[in-house]
């Protein structure tokens, strides 16, 4: 483990695609080992929504998120300080990465103003005015323990351009210099930074050959997965792996549909956070190799199959589709059933695509996974396609 | 013929005293059985509400018998009629016996809309008007293993006229005849058992007609119902059920609906009944609640007065919870803490101290109650298994206590050295 080296954070490349940027790698941890590519659940207030950390541990989950910002509010950090932690509070034995709290700046704008100092927040609870600086930031996840934590940074929406963009990477910059200083735990827990500058690629090689001066344990690619044209989404992140150093691991933030884990995967991320599969599933969609299914659809009434024949997880292996439909009228369980099965897609989808990378056949995997996800080629995603072609795959 | 193939195999009968024994060969294997008294598994659609098979299964020593209710069933009709093989397997169940109520006991419905030859059923999209003949079509797409005949129960109304009572036995009677004879015609429904349903409201006289009358049928057992928490202080149902109980054979079981607070079960065991519906931790968990009363009967005397000072101490006042409609049944008991309550932030012990479930062997108050006030989910799944968990072990123990004469005494530990509630509820619930 971990402890026995100098550092909360080890990581061991074991293999790497010989066509593509793609990397699967042992990232050693505090709490436990996690194999990368990752993608981790988000459980923004302490608890996976509906799901038990038993469960959660049972689907194969190595490390999901915690969310400072909330968090910080209720039940606050003194508690969680007194509960042993957040582990100690949501007893949840695997590793924990928080969030920082900045892109609440971008998620909460009205109730934000950004200065130097840091983050004014007015609480939406209780009215009250808060600063989240980046040491406020850094003192609260040191209460709450977790073994990867975020700097705070100034955070702007993607679709911004002009000179607030060059202005909140500078100040990342800086407020990463900070949050450095005020890590009170540097040999438990690890401070990532975050690379900002937005849609623009002197930015962010100006961010990323100032940040990687830095000696922190590893590195995020921020600012993206705001709703930014995936044209430009996917030149950043490939820029951003170019110039990340390659025993670090790469955390690519907020991106979780299947198509772009992939595709990022193939330019160089390691690491994956995303609420999108876990927040669908409590409207009824379930995720399946084949895109998506909508349970409460009236055509899945009597469709008497489970979500996804080959899946393995329990929703699968009890239920079907058409038990789960009339379920979503009568209880909240319906919700929980697909949260369980989009979290183990999610993780089933990641242990595929480090499976091929080891074996050396990733590229293989990405036409088959393509092929079976859209019906046709002309339904590949532009993007995708000049993305992935990019790092030498080419799609049928 | 809806015969009696289950056996009520009974070990002490004690007149005013409760009975206690078994409920053997049930189902269509005839290989499981049930404790009496009991409660049954209270479901939605099949499933423990909030719960998926998973974590359900961190509790042990469930009952043998689910129940299903129509109100949640009707709706999909068509869905089971094309399923073809039933409720159990339509839900995933296995090794389960299946009864199949006409209404979900945690959710009162809708009143006015019972006539001479239907009653109605709430589902998801509305009101679904049921007959006779649509009643049993439900049955054969459900296939529970037993089910409770068609009844007009509509006397739980303050004010309910006693012509109107009078119709609700003479309907109750006519629909259980009716239900009898499709039931005899029909194949799809060899082996499986048909309970009577003895109504008649607050009137003595009725409650004894309909008592007679449905004995007279040949029915498994019994549900006793339109005696449901709210329709009547307890002293009155107990009165009303000893009559009835007078009136059934006592070798089949009496099952008494809308019925599950632990005082009034304790009351309405000592007036004969064997079983009832498990409902109310369900409602304690869509309060924020906890059940925490004691029924541990093994503890010094002294002891246990100490700790049940303590735990009233922390109970709070009554409160009610803002989000709920006053007019159901959503008020706290003595018998449940509300997590919600400030004084369990920073409260880290388990929700009861030597509970062995799932939620109190990995979880603090604290964290509950940061679940509740942050609305989380995870919430509801916690209470739901400590809840139910808290709950049956209380059948076991009430079993037990009956076993070794020790009903008193745990009486006196559920109930408080009063022997009675600390709030007086029955007349904010009489509120229609």
């Amino acid at each position: 483990l971990a402890g026995r080296t100098l550092s909360p954070l080890a990581l061991r490349v074991v293999a790497e695609c010989p066509v593509t940027k793609a990397r699967a790698c042992d990232l050693t941890l505090p709490h436990c080992a996690v194999s990368t590519p990752v993608f981790m659940p988000v459980g923004t207030q302490g608890t996976l929504k509906g799901i038990t950390v038993d469960q959660l541990e049972g689907l194969g989950c190595q490390i999901c998120l915690g969310n400072t910002y909330h968090l910080g509010m209720r039940p606050g950090p003194d508690l969680i300080e007194k509960a042993n932690g957040l582990h100690g509070f949501m007893n949840w034995k695997r590793n924990l990465l928080t969030d920082s709290g900045g892109f609440q700046m971008v998620s909460l704008v009205e109730l934000s103003e950004v200065t130097e100092e840091g983050v004014k927040f007015k609480s939406p609870y209780d009215g009250k005015e808060i600063l989240l600086s980046p040491e406020k930031s850094i003192s609260i996840q040191n209460s709450l323990g977790s073994d990867i934590m975020m700097q705070l940074d100034d955070v702007v929406s993607s679709t911004v351009s002009g000179p607030r963009v060059e202005e909140a990477m500078h100040r990342s910059i800086r407020w990463l210099d900070r949050c450095i200083a005020a890590n009170k735990n540097s040999d438990k827990q690890n401070l990532f930074a975050i690379i900002q500058g937005g849609l623009n690629a002197e930015l962010r090689k100006v961010c990323l050959d100032e940040m990687t001066q830095r000696d922190v344990p590893g590195f995020a690619i921020g600012g993206l997965s705001g709703g930014e044209e995936k044209n430009d989404f996917w030149r950043m992140v490939t820029l951003s792996t170019d110039h990340l150093p390659r025993e670090k691991p790469r955390y690519l933030m907020g991106v979780g549909y299947a198509v772009d884990l992939v595709v990022c995967v193939a330019l160089g991320c390691d690491m994956f956070d995303c609420v999108f599969p876990t927040r669908t599933a409590r409207f009824g969609s379930a995720l399946v190799p084949w895109g998506s299914l909508q349970v409460k659809q009236k055509q899945y009434a009597k469709d008497f199959q489970p979500i996804d024949p080959e899946c393995q997880c329990h929703t699968c292996k009890k239920h079907s589709r058409a038990y789960l439909h009339a379920l979503f009228k009568s209880d909240t369980a319906a919700m929980h059933h697909i949260t369980v099965h989009n979290i183990a897609y999610q993780l089933s989808l990641m242990r595929s695509v480090r499976r091929s990378i080891v074996e050396g056949c990733f590229p293989e995997f990405i036409r088959t996974f393509m092929k079976r996800l859209f019906p046709s080629r002309d339904l590949y995603p532009g993007w995708a396609v000049d993305a992935l072609a990019s790092v030498n795959v080419t799609l049928e | 013929m809806a015969g009696s193939r289950m056996k009520l195999e009974l070990s002490r009968v004690v007149q005013g005293r409760g009975r206690l024994g078994v409920l053997k060969e049930l189902g269509k294997t005839g290989q499981c059985s049930l404790e009496v008294p009991g409660c049954l598994l209270h479901t939605h659609l099949g499933t423990v509400p909030h719960l998926t098979q998973e974590t359900l299964r961190t509790l042990s020593n469930l009952p043998s018998v689910t129940q299903v209710t129509l109100s949640n069933i009707a709706e999909h009709q068509e869905v089971l009629e094309e399923f073809k093989d039933g409720v159990t397997k339509f839900a995933g169940l296995h090794d389960t016996v299946l009864y199949c109520s006409l209404h979900d006991p945690a959710t009162p419905c809708p009143t006015g809309y019972t006539t001479n030859k239907t009653v109605s059923v709430w589902g998801s999209g509305g009101r679904i008007e049921l007959t006779v003949a649509k009643f049993m079509a439900l049955q054969k797409t459900v296939q529970p293993d037993w089910y409770q005949s068609m009844a007009d129960g509509e006397t739980w109304l303050n004010n309910t006229s006693r012509k109107r009572v009078r119709k609700s036995v003479d309907r109750t009677l006519a629909h259980l005849d009716e239900c009898l004879l499709v039931h005899q015609q029909s194949q799809e429904l060899e082996g499986v058992e048909v309970f009577g349903v003895v109504e008649g409201g607050d009137i003595l006289e009725e409650r004894v007609r309909s008592s007679r009358e449905t004995a007279k049928r040949p029915v498994a057992g019994f549900c006793l119902d339109g005696l449901q928490t709210g329709s009547m202080d307890q002293a009155l149902r107990t009165q009303l059920i000893t009559a009835v109980t007078k009136e059934l054979p006592e070798d089949k079981p009496r099952l008494l609906q809308g019925v599950g607070r632990p005082d009034e079960v304790l009351a309405c065991v000592e007036a004969g009944v064997d079983l009832f519906e498990s409902f109310f931790p369900f409602q304690v968990t869509e309060r924020g609640c906890a059940l925490s009363f004691s029924f541990d009967i093994s503890l010094d005397p002294e002891l246990a007065v100490l700790e049940l000072d303590e735990e009233r101490g922390t109970s709070g006042e009554t409160q009610q919870n803002g989000d709920l409609n006053p007019d159901d049944q959503s008020l706290m008991t003595s018998f449940e803490i509300n997590l919600k309550d400030q004084r369990y932030k920073d409260d880290f012990r388990p929700l009861v101290e030597g509970c062995v479930c799932y939620c109190c062997q990995n979880h603090q108050r604290a964290y509950l109650h940061h679940l509740l006030v942050t609305n989380e989910l995870l919430a509801g799944v916690l209470l739901m298994i400590h809840n139910t968990a808290h709950y049956h072990a209380f059948f076991s123990a009430l079993r037990e206590a009956l076993a070794n004469d020790k009903l008193d005494v745990l009486k006196t530990r559920v109930l408080g050295e009063s022997g009675g509630r600390q709030k007086d509820l029955t007349d904010t619930d009489k509120s229609e």
